[in-house]
């Protein structure tokens, strides 16, 4: 069962060969007997997903049309999920149990799916490799001696390890679709404002947005099916009509147009990950579609802009864990400013405080115009340069990450390093517009993801793109090895 | 541009953040690597361009003027780490 895509899932509970509670307990029994060499599961729910599946199998047998109905899924930590501990990574919040579930985690429950348990992270979702997870590192399936990527590597390693068929993700910089790109999945992050940022922990909340992992385009429009609603609980959230993702799926892209930014293959891109992606978008060309040569020339302010205004972001946002209202608190404070400062430093781990105190810097009096004011300038031209763009293409297409799966420690104490490898994704995030990765061969046996970015709402078609590559090539159905 | 221990120990105290003198001196080291990056921002043309706060250019969005929540306070405060009379305790503030 576990092999099997969600669109083969669904046909299958639909047909009886199995029901959900036969098929949760297959997921739940893998993961609590392999999930030790990944370490991709925080909390497993196993009483809540039975639960859930013996509801989901009775509007199975009343002719419940949901697709996800029966289906499990898992949830990434940074997800607030009603009496069941949502630790985002952070020794901050190990004890907290959050009052209320997010909006994504009651669109799932609407639809009927099945949740298995909450993912690894990176600590507050700030990380490339899930190395900053108060819970330990979490391991690649297709190498255990490397990281997944990150933040949502938990995530990333739970499907690719066929522990659960789907999974949530969250993606601030690139922390959905570099962990696609390195453990071989489809991942998207739909437009900014198209997906409900209710309940889940803010890190950079101009940027984040929630999407998924899943091994197929076509699971991934099933999920975003479900996930995608206008909330007015979330005020950046965009009220926009909600579509059928599955609908376009049988489109040919005779007359799309990809464009190829030439600043997405200079230095820094490992060389066998470009011909990775070079061959992939010849095999679009077979598929009809036109390929066009396009600059997008502030990508070299990408990487500076986001780390001026997501820590910045970060600094205010994380202001709300002070030790008295939820949260770690230190033990016998002398005073409030000492329960404050001893809380918070005891309980977020070193890159969490890097970027509070760099977020603190940019803010700072003297010091606001010329960062955080100029990095929000320099967004606007990133944003231009797309809004540019697509008035020629229609999709555009690069790799994902500049290189496959590094082994633990490879970054060492440089944090420049870390964020160079979301060189490719982060633009996406700035100018808030829809990006997807799916696997497109391996090298050093590591996956190599390839990244298509939409115009705003383009989501259908960027599912549609993948989901023809994954028709015409079967790097998706390629698995980490020992999984099957 | 740099910033040095002392320079790390105001921001820590600005952040709320304790932070050790041996942890400040790595976090000098690091973050000066961070603001060198960032420093290539100073270089780009930027005269004229409107700052950019919300991707699609949104405005806040607001509701109507009526209640919404529940009374949700023993809920709320079962997780806080001491409570008393239905209030948070911190530290006595005034003498």
């Amino acid at each position: 069962m576990h092999t099997k895509t969600i669109a083969q899932l669904v046909s299958g509970l639909r047909s009886k060969a199995f029901s959900s509670v036969e098929l949760t307990r297959h997921y739940l029994d893998r993961i609590n007997s392999l999930d030790s060499k990944y370490n991709s599961f925080v909390t497993v729910t196993d009483d809540i997903a039975l639960a859930q599946a013996e509801a989901a199998d009775q509007r199975l047998a009343a002719g419940d049309a949901s697709p996800l109905c029966g289906i499990p899924i898992a949830h990434k930590d940074i997800f607030c999920t009603l009496g069941v501990r949502t630790s985002c990574g952070s020794k901050m919040l190990d004890n907290f149990i959050a009052p209320y579930d997010a909006t994504i985690v009651e669109n799932y429950q609407r639809a009927g799916a099945v949740m298995l348990g909450k993912t690894n992270m990176d600590e507050f979702a700030m990380g490339s490799s899930n190395e900053t997870s108060y819970y330990g590192p979490v391991k690649n399936p297709w190498n255990t001696q490397c990281v997944p990527g990150g933040s949502s590597g938990g995530s990333a390693a739970a499907v690719a390890a066929l522990l659960a068929p789907a999974a949530t993700a969250s993606d601030t910089g690139g922390s959905i679709r570099q962990p696609a790109a390195l453990c071989g999945l489809t991942g998207i992050k739909p437009t900014y404002g198209r997906v409900s940022r209710w309940g889940m922990i803010a890190f950079a909340s101009s940027l984040d947005q929630a999407g998924t992992l899943t091994h197929t385009a076509e699971d991934a429009a099933i999920m975003l099916n479900a996930m995608a609603s206008f909330d007015a609980k979330d005020s950046t959230c965009v009220d926009q009509p909600l579509e059928d993702y599955t609908a376009p799926l049988g489109d040919k892209l005779d007359g799309l147009t990809l464009g190829i930014p030439e600043e997405y293959f200079g230095e820094g891109l490992n060389p066998q990950t470009a011909e990775r992606v070079q061959a992939a978008i010849k095999v679009y060309e077979s598929l009809g579609a036109k390929v066009k040569a396009i600059s997008l020339p502030h990508t070299h302010l990408a990487v500076p802009a986001y780390y001026v205004i997501a820590p910045a972001e970060c600094s205010a946002n994380l202001s709300r864990f002070d030790g008295v209202r939820y949260g770690y608190r230190c033990a016998e404070p002398k005073d409030l400013a000492d329960l404050y400062k001893r809380s918070r430093g005891e309980a977020f781990g070193d890159e969490v405080k890097r970027r509070i105190l760099v977020g603190t810097y940019a803010l700072s009096a003297g010091y606001y115009d010329a960062y955080y004011n100029k990095a929000q300038q320099v967004r606007r031209l990133i944003k231009q340069d797309f809004v540019e763009a697509f008035k020629d293409v229609d999709v555009i297409v690069g790799p994902t990450a500049p290189n496959p799966a590094f082994e633990f420690g490879a970054k060492g104490d440089d944090p420049v390093a870390m964020y160079l490898e979301d060189i490719y994704t982060i633009a996406t995030n700035l100018a808030g517009l829809p990006g997807l990765s799916i696997p497109c061969g391996l090298v050093d046996n590591k996956p190599v993801g390839l990244q298509l970015i939409g115009n705003y709402f383009a989501e259908s078609r960027l599912l549609n793109a993948a989901h023809q590559f994954q028709l015409a090539t079967d790097f998706h159905q390629q698995l980490a090895p020992e999984t099957a | 541009m740099a910033v040095d221990q002392s320079d790390i120990e105001k921001l820590a105290e600005l952040a709320r953040l304790e932070i050790s003198p041996e942890a400040a001196s790595a976090a000098a080291q690091s973050i000066s690597q961070v603001l060198e990056l960032v420093g290539q921002l100073q270089a780009a043309d930027t005269s004229g361009v409107t700052p950019m706060a919300h991707p699609l250019d949104a405005v806040q969005r607001l509701r109507a003027d009526e209640v919404t929540e529940t009374d949700q306070r023993s809920s709320l405060q079962a997780m806080a780490p001491a409570i008393e009379d239905g209030l948070y305790l911190v530290p006595r503030v005034v003498e």
